[in-house]
């Protein structure tokens, strides 16, 4: 996780210098203050004190300036790795597209939270360590040179206080800190449920059950809490300890050894070099709670692409998009999702492709669209095998409307320039008009995923940018879901309006307006069961006419 | 925002026993601090000739003592964080799910997040910024004291230097703060482009727009870096002089002190004394200072638990004089309207309506029409504000919420499962009754019985287990068994069958259809293909299908068109 902070090293290495020099300008002020007085205590010239007073004076004022220049230069450092890394993780997405990722919302926003924590990590994890490494050394040769046996006991103190402790107490925190996971996930479950189900509950009187476990999980949450409390003072405690006796074996070996002058600058150095430590036991704990994001991260960063480019094989020649005995599934062990289907599309011909849900209708929009390649059979547009093509390249003749479309926080405009950057507003307005949104302006707002659009203005948009793109074929991938049935006839019918003469595959679970498209297929156990017109296959037995009759009703 | 909110402050009075602890380990720390430095100044300065083996080993006491009560503070600490916190959970629980609050307008999601997570921020400042607040009163005081005793120049100059501290803060907050909150939303907006782009990568990708994306992914984080750069370089402003100020004024002790020992007008001892005490007495205000930030964030989720307790909820208001109405009487809405608070729109208003016993009413109309807000007003998740509903003669106001819904049987749109067992599910708290039947009518049988472990199968988090169709027939076998406990019970389903495949909606149907034999029923639903079931057909004219969602609740009035199939 520190490697990807390698480029930035320059400046993270200033930040630690930095950081470094703050903590030991405020031991140096105090050692020098000690010397300074113990001095003036023999009564000496003031000459051969003034570039002690001038040098404590100095020291007050480096503490802070260095101590500013680090929180800039660490942060400044680490929001450059931020963006290394975003673009990195991006990028290998990019590459890799895995779709199946994306159809879980709460996977990417992880992912999203788990790249940013590395910002996190580098402020508080890296550079407080190292800095402290750094002054912690700095101190000690002070000390050495003043008394052997004092610098001794002082390295020893900071490491037992730096290092010692703040590892075992991150150590001996992880299982509580299971236990306060799990007591958490629980109280959480207890509080969505209750909360997302109350109507329910309300409405069938079972609320205050449910009240009672949240109380039950928030108590058990409580207690383990508590219980941590005190294993975290036993950390605190330890510290305090170690910095007192510290202090108390170098009073102890000092008095017996040095002058009044060496004792003072011993004791108040040491009195002093524990602040070098002090951020260090919640740097440790960090570093436990980043290590499972890391993880997260680079399970990301090395995940296989999901579609290769291969040898062009024999494919169905002429013109239109002809799949032959296409296979496809999840996993070795798991059952075929598309299983020898069979498909022609005439160049200008529209076909629905429909069928009970999981026949492998959005799996076939995926093989279309080149997020999963096909474990069997042929896929050919134009004569071109789909699979020898990078998916960049078969995406400018087949593009369309993928599963949920991603509305951007952004303009109406910008929404749609993603499909054809350069388009005019002339261009923009126009394909508004044919699918329906005229009256949209072009400078909107849409808000985040889209939110000030309503429902059916998202799918227009979205349908907006597939023409727009211009391709070839038209890869259509359920426009209409999650739209009440008005709605989503008259999307559909602005659809068709929009489409007409345009070579097509319209995915899709609502049966009503098929009778607009050249053709139907019905889609089971994934391999065409039937095809036809609406009407041929209305008149004819089977899982169409059954499910047209049960909607129609 | 205040530091010091007097609710907050009142919440924590029920763990002030962990405070006083947590505040009294800070005071003896401070007093073994100035213990130390005692022992150590006359160490030094061979004041303690005689008794250097005893001052030295005072010296290990000290340590001990301050470690024990390192561990005292910190556990205490913690310990009445995690009270308060639980406490503030609980009030919050209590008020949101109390029957006055509606369940169906709450914000579930938000709500979730605030007692947990948001919670956890008030961890600073229980367990740090409180006591730290006290000790920063306490601790220059006790030095100021002790340090006056020993020499009063040094005394003034630290009294006149401490101050110094609090208002140049407020002094820089003050100045920072505009421009801070300013800079703000564009943080806000550049932080927020990284998850919008990740998200719409398949987007991207269709429209071969993904691999140039990458580039502007830098150049916006760049831009996000180079703005909250520009916060940071005013915000750790702060921070900055109270270090330089901290550090300035022990240097100026420093000095002044060494001076007046350069001319005999003190002693050693006084002057290491004054010199090791000097930091301490400003040390507890950077400390606040630094935990300001932090305790801050807990502040603000402890505002947003208080604006909740201010909302609807808690205990219903008990009604003047409860009233029972007799059973399968007549249910009439005159006139009621309703419009949610912080909107303008009403959601319904002016609604006319006759609820036959024994009869079925299909209220149809567009999304956004209001058929969802009459049936909480039914269920009595909330009251109408104009209007009134009466059952036979009695208002409906008067009838205890309780009561009246354990008259009802509600099939909800998405109905919400729970991370238990199928049986449980159905049964959601009642005891009695017949599970497997109530399954067998909602023709969820099937469907139970092909489970790994039957009706004691667990379905995951939020029913993750079943379809959707599956999940509709459980919401229908929970209505089964409540009208096998109340057979006259009222009937009520919101979209029964909306985003389902045909035939699950034909087998949805046909248990429908023996749920509402010869019981009052109300149907909501887009389109008038429920008519069959049907005895009257009320229509709720929606607007148009509305371009923006803000405007999708809309509405204008209410017209009855009338009875449909007899």
């Amino acid at each position: 996780m520190f490697g990807l902070a390698r480029p930035r090293g320059a400046r993270f290495a200033l930040g630690v210098l930095a950081g470094a020099v703050a903590t030991a300008s405020a031991v140096a002020l105090l050692a020098a203050a000690a010397w300074l007085i113990a001095t003036a205590a023999e009564h000496p010239s003031l000459t051969a004190l003034s570039v002690a007073i001038v040098a404590t004076r100095a020291l007050g004022v480096t503490r802070g300036v260095a101590r500013y220049l680090e929180r800039l230069v660490t942060h400044d450092a680490a929001l450059r790795t931020l963006a290394d890394v975003r673009v990195r993780v991006y990028a290998r997405l990019a590459a890799t597209e895995p779709v199946r990722r994306f159809r879980s919302g709460d996977l990417v926003t992880r992912l999203v939270g788990d790249t940013d924590a590395t910002q996190d990590l580098l402020i508080r994890g890296l550079t407080p360590p190292l800095a402290a490494l750094v002054a912690g050394a700095g101190v000690v040769t002070l000390s050495t040179i003043v008394f052997v046996p004092g610098g001794l006991v002082l390295a020893a103190g900071l490491v037992l206080g730096g290092l010692a402790v703040p590892l075992i107490a991150a150590a001996a925190g992880r299982g509580p800190g299971r236990r306060r996971t799990a007591a958490n996930a629980d109280l959480s479950t207890a509080l969505v449920d209750a909360l997302h189900g109350a109507p329910d509950l309300v409405a069938y009187g079972a609320m205050p059950a449910a009240v009672a476990r949240i109380e039950q999980a928030d108590a058990e949450l409580t207690r383990v809490a508590r219980r941590d409390a005190g294993l975290l003072g036993l950390g605190a405690g330890a510290s305090a300890l170690v910095a007192g006796l510290t202090l108390w074996v170098t009073l102890l070996l000092g008095v017996a050894h040095l002058g009044t002058v060496s004792l003072a600058v011993l004791v108040l150095t040491a009195l002093a070099a524990f602040e070098i430590v002090a951020p260090l036991p919640a740097a440790a704990a960090r570093l436990g709670a980043v290590r499972a994001s890391g993880a997260r991260l680079f399970d990301v960063l090395d995940t296989p692409p999901a579609v290769h480019v291969r040898a062009a094989g024999p494919v169905a020649a002429g013109a239109g998009l002809h799949i032959r005995d296409l296979r496809v599934r999840y996993a070795p062990a798991e059952p075929w999702a598309l299983d020898g289907l069979d498909l022609d599309v005439a160049p200008g011909q529209r076909v629905a492709v429909v069928g009970p849900s999981g026949a492998g209708k959005s799996t076939l929009a995926d093989v279309l669209l080149r997020f999963r390649d096909p474990d069997a059979g042929t896929v050919a547009l134009d004569g071109v095998d789909l699979t020898s093509q990078e998916p960049y390249d078969t995406r400018s003749s087949i593009s369309g409307v993928p599963q949920d479309p991603h509305v951007f926080t952004s303009t109406v405009a910008a929404n749609l320039r993603l499909a054809r950057v350069g388009a005019t507003d002339a261009e923009l307005s126009d394909v508004l008009h044919r699918v329906g949104m005229g009256s949209t302006t072009l400078d909107e707002e849409v808000g985040a995923h889209g939110a000030r659009l309503s429902g059916g203005m998202r799918q227009r948009l979205a349908l907006a940018r597939a023409l727009l793109a211009d391709p070839r074929f038209l890869v259509l991938d359920e426009p209409t879901t999650h739209l009440d049935p008005n709605t989503a006839r008259a999307v559909l019918d602005d659809l068709l309006a929009a489409t007409a003469g345009r070579s097509m595959i319209l995915v899709t679970h609502d049966l009503t307006g098929l009778d607009q498209l050249d053709e139907v297929v019905v889609v089971r156990d994934g391999r065409v069961e039937q095809r036809g017109t609406d009407a041929e296959l209305r008149a004819r037995p089977g899982w169409y006419s059954a499910a047209t009759t049960l909607s129609d009703r | 925002m205040k530091p010091l909110d007097p609710r907050l402050v009142a919440t924590t009075r029920s763990v002030r026993v962990h405070l006083v602890v947590t505040v009294a380990c800070g005071a003896a720390l401070t007093g073994l601090i100035l213990l130390q430095a005692w022992l150590l100044a006359r160490v030094i300065s061979g004041a303690a000739a005689g008794g250097v083996t005893a001052a030295v080993g005072a010296v290990a006491l000290v340590a001990l003592a301050r470690a024990a009560l390192s561990y005292g503070a910190e556990a205490a600490a913690l310990s009445s964080a995690a009270k308060v916190k639980s406490e503030l959970r609980r009030r919050l629980v209590a008020h949101v799910t109390g029957p006055a609050a509606d369940p169906v307008t709450t914000d579930a999601g938000e709500l979730a997040t605030l007692a947990t997570r948001g919670l956890d921020a008030l961890d600073d400042y229980v367990a740090r910024y409180l006591p730290q607040l006290v000790l920063a009163v306490l601790v220059p005081v006790a030095v100021l004291v002790v340090v006056a005793r020993a020499d009063w120049i040094s005394a003034l100059v630290i009294a006149l230097t401490v101050p110094l501290i609090p208002v140049f803060m407020a002094l820089i907050g003050w100045h920072t703060q505009d421009r801070t909150s300013r800079q703000w939303r564009l943080l806000e907006r550049l932080g927020g482009h990284f998850l919008d782009v990740v998200e719409g990568l398949p987007t991207l990708a269709i429209f071969r727009r993904a691999k140039a994306e990458a580039e502007l992914i830098r150049g916006v984080t760049d831009d996000h870096r180079r703005a909250t750069m520009g916060t940071l370089r005013v915000a750790f402003l702060s921070a900055f002089v109270l270090e330089l100020l901290a550090t300035i004024a022990v240097a100026l002790v420093a000095v002044e002190v060494e001076l007046r020992l350069l001319y005999g007008q003190l002693d050693l001892e006084t002057a290491l004394l004054v010199l090791i005490l000097a930091p301490e007495a400003y040390l507890p205000l950077r400390e606040v200072g630094a935990r300001f930030h932090a305790s801050m964030e807990g502040v603000a989720a402890a505002e947003r638990v208080f604006a909740v307790l201010d909302g609807p909820g808690g205990p219903a208001p008990v009604p003047a004089t409860p009233a029972v109405p007799a059973a399968a009487a007549e249910i009439r809405l005159r006139g009621v309207g309703l419009t949610y608070p912080g909107r303008t729109e009403p959601a319904l208003s002016g609604v006319d309506m006759v609820l036959r016993p024994g009869t079925t009413t299909l209220v149809t109309g567009r999304s956004g029409a209001g058929k969802t807000t009459l049936l909480s007003l039914l269920l009595r998740f909330t009251d109408p504000d104009s209007g009134r509903i009466t059952v036979g003669d009695v208002d409906l106001a008067d009838v205890p919420a309780e009561e009246w819904r354990r008259r009802i049987a509600w099939v909800p749109q998405r109905p919400y499962l729970f991370d238990a067992s199928v049986a449980e599910n159905i049964r959601l708290g009642t005891t009695d009754g017949d599970v497997e039947a109530a399954a067998r009518l909602a023709g969820a049988h099937d469907v139970i019985a092909a489970l790994p472990d039957g009706y004691a199968t667990r379905l995951g988090e939020r029913g993750t287990r079943l379809s959707a169709g599956q999940r509709q027939r459980i919401a229908l076998a929970r209505a089964f068994l409540r009208v096998a406990a109340t057979p006259d019970a009222i009937v009520l389903l919101d979209e029964p069958t909306a985003h389902l495949d045909p035939e699950t909606t034909a087998l949805i149907r046909t248990a429908v259809a023996r749920l509402l034999e010869g019981r009052t029923g109300v149907i909501v639903a887009h389109d008038a293909g429920w008519s069959m079931l049907s005895d009257e057909v009320v229509a709720l004219p929606g607007c148009q299908e509305s371009h923006f969602a803000g405007t999708s609740r809309q509405e204008s009035g209410f017209a009855v068109i009338g009875g449909g199939a007899p």
